[in-house]
């Protein structure tokens, strides 16, 4: 690889030149595609006085109902919050909705536990298997060694045969898993000779690990983010807003039929957002530097939580003490995560080494990002060596967090700083390095906790997420329960209502659903789903139809991070909101 | 009945189909293998030799619409996998994809159901009949044995749900046609047909022409039962199919005692064994094949108490059924007509030989239209549903469907109460709605005399039922290791047992005092 470096740099100024438009064309054009949606999102949004007090995280739909019947009296808009619900939900009691909740939770649970029957990714493929088998040995290697060998090459940890590439808390959860599958089923882990260890008992006690954690992490962060987020939605949307959440198709496809452990870094990222949004910015900054302790991943959301945080200090009298007490948590938080590794430099470097798998490139199988996604057109990873892709990475990546970062600097808000999460993890998975295809789960999560506030959004992303890992998907045999969940989704989405009722959307919504681009985008899908699964591809180009799905998908995603980020620059902060309602009232 | 229930009807039945979708990996019993013999036999046999063949031991014993119904599927499994239909190299064949067909169509059988479902809502209120497309959509006996155990029932029940939707309306001669099918394409139906007969009798058979209409209801009746067997009378094989049929020979229980009365009498003569030889010292001789050595076909007999013969138990049902017979004699409305079919069925599933114990969905099913209409019913419907699915638990006893099955049951209860406390307003006490109601003192009686949907003396037995799980998941074990596992499927099949019979109990007082 060093080679072929030299080689470029010998060759002249040519590729030099290029490099640079490479990292700036996509940039600029993404740049002024945003100038000019936001401008139709400007024109477009216009906000009468406001009449009555209203919600501050009520949902654009129940707003604009609002809006509407204020014209008339204060009786209708009392009813206006019973008449538009999301579901109709038979509950009127608080006890009721409590066990709405948990009906929720326990179909959320149903599904994950019915899909942990499925095959995982890598059953029965000898000699390296998959995830499932990677996460396996995890355990067995943390049960059996001391803590110091966990990320050395040792004679018992071969780190060439899936060796540990997570941060520490994947190290310790693995180590809890592994001490539980020990006591119950010692072969399963047992050292050195448990390698491919597969059988239906530890296949079951597996699948409990996944599921535990999704109870303990995911379930409960939903539950508080949804309660604190949109405490003044009424129960219906809460509802509908904590199942978008917990059926959120990707998340389950990857952590109970591939097998990981997603649910947690996401969970406690999600936990984060709920604190950030609740304004407990300490608790906020604890939980957000566990999930990037549990998944390296989880720094897509780095710019977003950063610029948020920062904006806070600023409004604030003394911004200087405030960010220094929020360094504090997250240097003593990553303290104690890291605490066994941090004897020598050695050792802690050690660590760091496993984490940036540089030799990996620039992308894994089909992924649709940037990279991979315009990989029919120019043959980036021929073109250029891994330094140079990788410098080439990381600037596009900080250009593209970049608008949303000075947004949520100038202006923090809680509904900016979701849809700053959405951005800067697209920003990630569009142009970062190594991006895999299971990172899409990322960029899903704001999505998902947006739910009430940008339906339009949520309903066009998950789909193609899904769509998008169809392939891995394939791999693993998880084809059925792919369409069962997508299918379940779509049915989630419609619905039927017990009465229809209209709202008055702005108009960039309005172009989302217009019904003949939706329709024009599901045929092309459809189409991209018969050639994939019954057309066999030329012998030359036998990932041709795997191309064709990454980059469709791209093309989708692409349009929905502009919407996002214009989207983000015309949500007023919250000290803007609060005194414009204050003046009327 | 419009648009927007039919909408809400597919809507959830696509829900529903998703998670059978995704129970497609999940444990399939002996029954699937028997089915898929089934579509072997019918497939390449002549008609003729569908009831004597012995090429496996799954021979074909359910009626002849049945077998044509397999005949139908088998054209559709040759175009699919030709190897499912081979008489001989199909055998144990259960690739994945075969799975996929075979759970496949069951899932499309089951348009019959919502079918039936539609029909039967049609004479209920919008809110009521929604509650009702989803108490029996999602009905967990229903999930459990058609889509993990394997078997044909959901599109059964969707014939009988026409046929009583046909009969609630006055249409007798359609009921009673849609009844005739149901009984050849599964017997066990059958035991609903006194009340058919006594209630077809005096409601249709009256009036001026009631010779004539009783002609046309047997010409009618006859017809289909000759439709069915009228093929295999022709080659002379209705000796070797009745033989098929009706089985005597098998025991009182099956190997799993089903909640009824005879596994409370089986338990009464255990203890009263044992009484006998700690107390008096009197050995009794034990008497060879336990009952719960899990042979299919044991025959049970007792040590102390009286043997029951199949004449008994005949009696003892028709005895027990004697009620509802009587009313329907005097007084045929139609109004009553689904309440005394459940009760029918209930009284064959409490005193049948060799009740099996899905056969309780018999009774939980249509006990289900009439749950969404009285509370009284809906705080039956409710124990009920709860006690027969737990009573189903032993069919699954793989660790991985272990918290799929305890979740199902759990999430049903849950969502049918909500259901049902939003319907009938039984919301239990809460401070809010309290002060709320105070307001109005009127209100506040209605909440008063109101009756909660959990009694309770049911909510301790549903309590109960808890405690029984636990002692057979974690303390037997604990106690006994691998030894004596029959005890807990014992406890489970008494208990419940005790539970079924409070059910009758209850429904008989129902019945006598409508």
């Amino acid at each position: 690889m060093r080679h072929r470096h030299r080689q470029i740099k010998e060759e002249g100024a040519l590729p030099a030149c290029l490099t640079l438009c490479g990292a700036f064309l996509p940039c600029l054009l993404a740049s002024l595609l945003i100038l000019l949606l936001h401008e139709v999102a400007c024109a477009s949004y216009h906000r009468p006085p406001s009449p009555l007090f209203l919600p501050r995280y009520c949902s654009p739909r129940l707003e604009a109902r609002i809006w509407r019947m204020a014209e008339e009296d204060e009786t209708t808009v009392r009813h206006a919050y019973k008449e538009s619900p999301s579901w109709s939900w038979p509950a009127t009691t608080s006890m009721q909705r409590k066990f709405s909740f948990g009906a929720i939770c326990g179909f959320a649970l149903l599904l994950r536990m019915m899909l942990s029957l499925q095959p995982y990714s890598g059953a029965g493929v000898a000699p390296k298997y998959g995830d499932y088998e990677a996460q396996r040995h995890w355990m067995e290697i943390t049960v059996h060694t001391p803590v110091k060998e966990w990320y050395v090459n040792t004679t018992n940890n071969d780190l060439r045969y899936w060796g540990l590439d997570y941060p520490p808390l994947t190290a310790y959860q693995s180590w809890i898993h592994g001490r539980i599958i020990h006591a119950l089923e010692p072969a399963a882990v047992a050292l050195n000779t448990s390698r491919g260890h597969e059988d239906a008992r530890s296949k079951f006690l597996m699948r409990w690990t996944v599921l535990s954690s999704d109870i303990l992490v995911f379930f409960p962060a939903a539950l508080a983010f949804v309660s604190l987020y949109y405490k003044l939605a009424i129960f219906e949307e809460q509802a509908w807003a904590l199942s978008m959440i917990l059926l959120q198709p990707a998340l389950i496809l990857i952590d109970h039929g591939h097998f990981q452990f997603n649910c947690i870094s996401l969970g406690l990222a999600a936990g984060a957002a709920a604190a950030v949004v609740s304004r407990h910015e300490l608790v906020a900054c604890v939980l957000y530097s566990l999930s990037l302790n549990h998944k390296q991943m989880s720094a897509y959301y780095a710019p977003a939580f950063f610029a948020h945080l920062l904006g806070r200090c600023i409004q604030r009298r003394s911004p200087v003490f405030g960010v220094v007490k929020l360094g504090i948590m997250v240097l003593t938080t990553f303290t104690i995560c890291w605490w066994p590794f941090l004897s020598s430099r050695h050792s802690a470097l050690q660590v760091l080494n496993r984490l940036a798998p540089f030799e990996r490139g620039l992308y894994e199988d089909y992924v649709a990002n940037f990279w991979c996604g315009t990989s029919m057109l120019i043959k980036w990873k021929q073109l250029f060596s891994v330094p140079v892709l990788a410098r080439l990475a990381l600037g596009a990546t900080i250009t593209a967090a970049l608008p949303s970062m000075v947004q949520q600097i100038r202006a923090p808000s809680a509904r900016g700083f979701l849809l700053a999460m959405l951005n800067s993890s697209f920003a990630f998975y569009f142009f970062s390095f190594q991006v895999h295809e299971k990172s899409v789960l990322l960029p899903l999560l704001p999505a998902t906790l947006l739910a009430l506030e940008e339906p339009g959004l949520l309903q066009w992303l998950v789909p193609y997420a899904v769509v998008s890992m169809l392939p891995l998907l394939r791999r693993d045999d998880l084809v059925l329960p792919y369409f069962a969940l997508l299918a379940l989704f779509f049915l989630l989405l419609k619905c039927p209502r017990h009465f229809e009722y209209k709202i008055a959307e702005d108009k960039l919504i309005k172009i989302f659903r217009a019904p003949i681009l939706r329709n024009c985008s599901l045929a092309g899908a459809a189409i991209l789903h018969l050639l994939y699964f019954y057309v066999q591809p030329p012998p030359r180009y036998s990932f041709l139809f795997e191309a064709f799905i990454t980059s469709y998908c791209f093309a989708h995603f692409l349009v929905l991070f502009i919407y996002a980020n214009c989207k983000q620059w015309y949500v007023p902060g919250d000290g803007q909101w609060v005194s414009s309602s204050k003046k009327i009232n | 009945m419009g648009a927007a229930d039919l909408q809400y009807l597919l809507w959830l039945v696509g829900i529903a189909t998703c998670v059978k979708v995704l129970l497609v990996p999940a444990y399939h019993s002996t029954d699937f293998e028997v089915h898929r013999h089934w579509l072997a036999i019918t497939h390449s046999l002549p008609l003729k030799e569908w009831y004597s063949d012995e090429s496996s031991q799954w021979t074909l014993d359910y009626p002849p619409f049945f077998a044509f119904f397999e005949r139908f599927l088998a054209i559709f499994a040759s175009w699919f996998d030709p190897q499912i239909v081979d008489l001989v190299n199909g055998q144990n064949y259960a690739v994945r994809s075969v799975v996929l067909f075979q759970r496949g169509t069951v899932m499309a059988a089951d348009l019959v159901l919502y079918w039936g479902l539609w029909e039967i809502g049609s004479g209920l209120s919008r809110m009521r009949r929604r509650i009702l497309y989803l108490v029996v959509i999602f009905s967990p006996g229903l999930l459990i044995v058609d889509h993990i155990h394997f078997q044909y029932n959901g599109f059964l029940f969707g014939i009988l749900f026409l046929s009583l939707a046909a009969m609630r309306d006055g249409n007798d001669l359609l009921g009673g046609i849609y009844f005739a099918a149901l009984v050849c394409f599964k017997h066990l139906f059958a035991i609903a047909g006194p009340i058919y007969f006594v209630y077809i009798l005096r409601h249709y058979c009256k009036g001026p022409q009631k010779i004539a209409r009783f002609c046309i209801m047997a010409s009618a009746v006859i017809s289909i039962v000759a439709l069915a067997f009228g093929p295999f009378l022709y080659h002379g094989q209705m000796p070797q199919l009745m033989k098929r049929l009706f089985p005597f020979g098998r025991g009182l229980c099956h190997a799993y005692w089903a909640p009824n009365v005879w596994a409370l009498y089986s338990t009464g003569d255990k203890s009263a064994t044992v009484v006998m030889r700690k107390l008096f010292g009197v050995y009794i001789d034990r008497p060879k094949a336990g009952l719960t050595g899990g042979l299919v076909g044991d025959f049970t007999p007792y040590a102390v108490f009286p043997q029951i013969t199949p004449i008994v138990s005949a009696i003892l049902v028709i005895g027990s059924m004697m009620p509802c017979l009587v009313q329907a004699w005097r007084k045929p409305v139609p109004n009553a007509f689904i309440r005394w079919v459940v009760y029918t069925f209930t009284c064959g599933f409490m005193f049948g030989w060799h009740v099996h114990e899905k056969a309780s969905l018999h009774m939980v099913i249509p006990f289900s239209v009439l749950a969404v209409e009285r509370l009284e019913d809906a705080r039956a419907f409710l124990f009920l549903s709860v006690v027969s699915t737990y009573s189903l638990f032993p069919l699954l006893f793989e660790s991985k469907e272990y918290p799929i099955k305890v979740t199902l049951l759990l999430l049903y209860a849950l969502v049918i109460w909500l259901n049902f406390s939003q319907l009938f307003g039984t919301s239990t006490k809460d401070s809010g709605d309290l002060k709320a109601k105070a307001a109005s003192n009127t209100e506040l009686n209605v909440q008063e005399t109101v009756k909660p949907l959990i009694g309770p003396v049911e909510g301790a037995y549903l309590g109960g039922i808890m405690v029984i799980e636990i002692y057979g998941q974690c303390f037997h074990p604990l106690f006994f290791g691998g030894s004596f596992p029959f005890v807990p499927l014992m406890l489970t099949s008494v208990y419940c047992a005790l539970g079924m019979t409070y059910y009758w109990l209850d429904q008989l007082h129902m019945v006598l005092s409508s």
